[in-house]
């Protein structure tokens, strides 16, 4: 990823979504039950959801895929340049990656619909999918690849002044930052390039981390140490976001040895990782101790026959649009042998 | 995008402010991914709501005034007025049934 290109001119071709909606919608009496039994439906649209419905789609499985109405495409529409996504010499933005990824998909005859899943039935031969619209929709396989979100810092200020400075997107919100100081919180790939790309909108950022090292690769971490607006602040974290109706300063404590100090600025972007999204499912799969869907060994399979999972819903380590394309195809193809198991 | 009355620096007074019911503003820009996303949610609530609310979009870009005066820092960035003054606000992008829950409208 770099900083070089700005967000303005993306092309948000639609992609592939992965947010669910939160399980708020009173979504029983109304609704209409299709009674149609599909094959295969997909829930989530990252590069794990848009796989597999490229595979499913190309096995003849007439995928449905619930995309998501808000953020179809998933994590990537908000990226800029994807630059490690293999196949692409020159990099490629982020939503058209998407984009083509949902266009492939189609061109297979994947159904890609911008709803959002209420809740799921999964147990059972036939498992049921319910949307916020209160539709249900039946199907013999599902494949789980509903990503994950960002984590917060869980420090005071942060829920008060989100919004008010406290962000979770840079290409979103790096405009309302020009000649400003700013902080961006994490030590990985995302985080270094939010502040990258942030240079080109404030006067200074600073990169509050935790450890002495980046986790970031070499060539994000050399263009941080290159980039003359980049301030780094190793081994600080976060202990607190102050401000009465806008972000005034942090409080940045020293993890080494606790010393707290106040570093002035007026936007705060958050870029510490994320955690699988399991809402829809932890009643009804087992999850391991980090969190994410319990798969039985290298493939898809969740402790439901039947069930699949794919992505970083699964990953508590790799997390790259790559490895959830990959994980997306283990799926469909597992999902296929499934259904021809039956 | 949403097709929702675009809203001014010279006319969110009248359009917003002076409003006889609640307004939703919805504050946006071109470049804002999930921006993108979140118009046509709108849009539906405008139409389901049917004159009970308002709905009405503030390019940021274009109107920094109005923009700076709410201390709009994350977009979106869907506000609700009530009488003249901000009565829920809600920063990102979210499906309709959570809007729908946050703004206390009518399902």
């Amino acid at each position: 990823m770099s900083n070089s290109s700005l967000p303005f001119g993306n092309v948000f071709a639609g992609g592939t979504g992965l947010n669910l909606s939160t399980n708020t919608a009173e979504n029983s009496a109304s609704g209409n039950v299709d009674q149609t039994i599909h094959d295969v439906i997909i829930v989530g649209s990252g590069p794990a959801g848009y796989t597999a419905a490229i595979y499913t789609a190309r096995a003849n499985l007439k995928p449905i895929v619930f995309a998501s109405s808000i953020s179809p495409g998933g994590d990537l529409m908000t990226t800029t340049e994807v630059e490690n996504f293999p196949g692409f010499i020159e990099g490629i933005m982020g939503p058209e990656l998407m984009g083509n990824l949902q266009a492939q998909a189609e061109r297979f005859g994947a159904d890609i619909r911008f709803e959002d899943v209420a809740s799921v039935e999964l147990d059972g031969n036939i498992k049921k999918v319910t949307l916020d619209s209160g539709d249900t929709f039946q199907a013999k396989s599902v494949i789980i690849s509903t990503g994950s979100e960002y984590r917060k810092l869980g420090v005071d200020g942060e829920e008060r002044l989100s919004g008010h400075g406290v962000s979770w997107c840079a290409t979103c919100d790096g405009f309302f930052f020009k000649e400003k100081e700013l902080a961006v919180v994490g030590g990985g790939d995302s985080a270094l390039e939010e502040a990258l790309f942030l240079t080109s909108f404030a006067s200074k950022v600073y990169i509050v981390h935790r450890r002495d090292s980046f986790r970031a690769s070499d060539i994000m971490a050399q263009r941080a140490y290159d980039n003359p607006k980049i301030e780094i602040l190793w081994d600080s974290e976060i202990a607190s976001i102050n401000g009465e109706d806008k972000v005034k300063d942090v409080t940045v404590r020293n993890t080494k040895n606790g010393e707290e100090s106040q570093l002035t600025v007026e936007g705060v972007f958050v870029a510490i990782g994320s955690d699988p999204r399991t809402d829809l499912v932890k009643e009804s799969l087992e999850l391991t101790a980090n969190g994410t869907i319990k798969v039985d060994g290298r493939s898809s399979r969740t402790s439901i026959p039947g069930v699949f999972a794919a992505g970083d819903v699964i990953d508590p380590i790799y997390r790259q649009a790559i490895t959830a394309a990959g994980s997306g195809c283990a799926a469909a193809i597992d999902a296929q042998h499934y259904l021809e198991s039956l | 995008m949403s097709n929702a009355l675009e809203v001014t620096d010279s006319t969110f007074g009248d359009e917003v402010l002076k409003s006889d019911v609640p307004v939703i503003v919805d504050f946006w820009a071109e470049w804002c991914g999930p921006c993108r996303m979140v118009g046509p949610v709108l849009d539906e609530i405008a139409a389901e709501q049917n004159g009970k609310v308002k709905v009405v979009k503030v390019d940021v870009e274009a109107n920094q005034a109005t923009a700076m005066k709410y201390g709009i820092t994350s977009i979106p960035a869907i506000y609700m007025f009530k009488d003249g003054e901000v009565d829920k606000q809600t920063v990102g992008a979210k499906p309709k049934a959570a809007l729908i829950k946050e703004f206390g409208l009518d399902a």
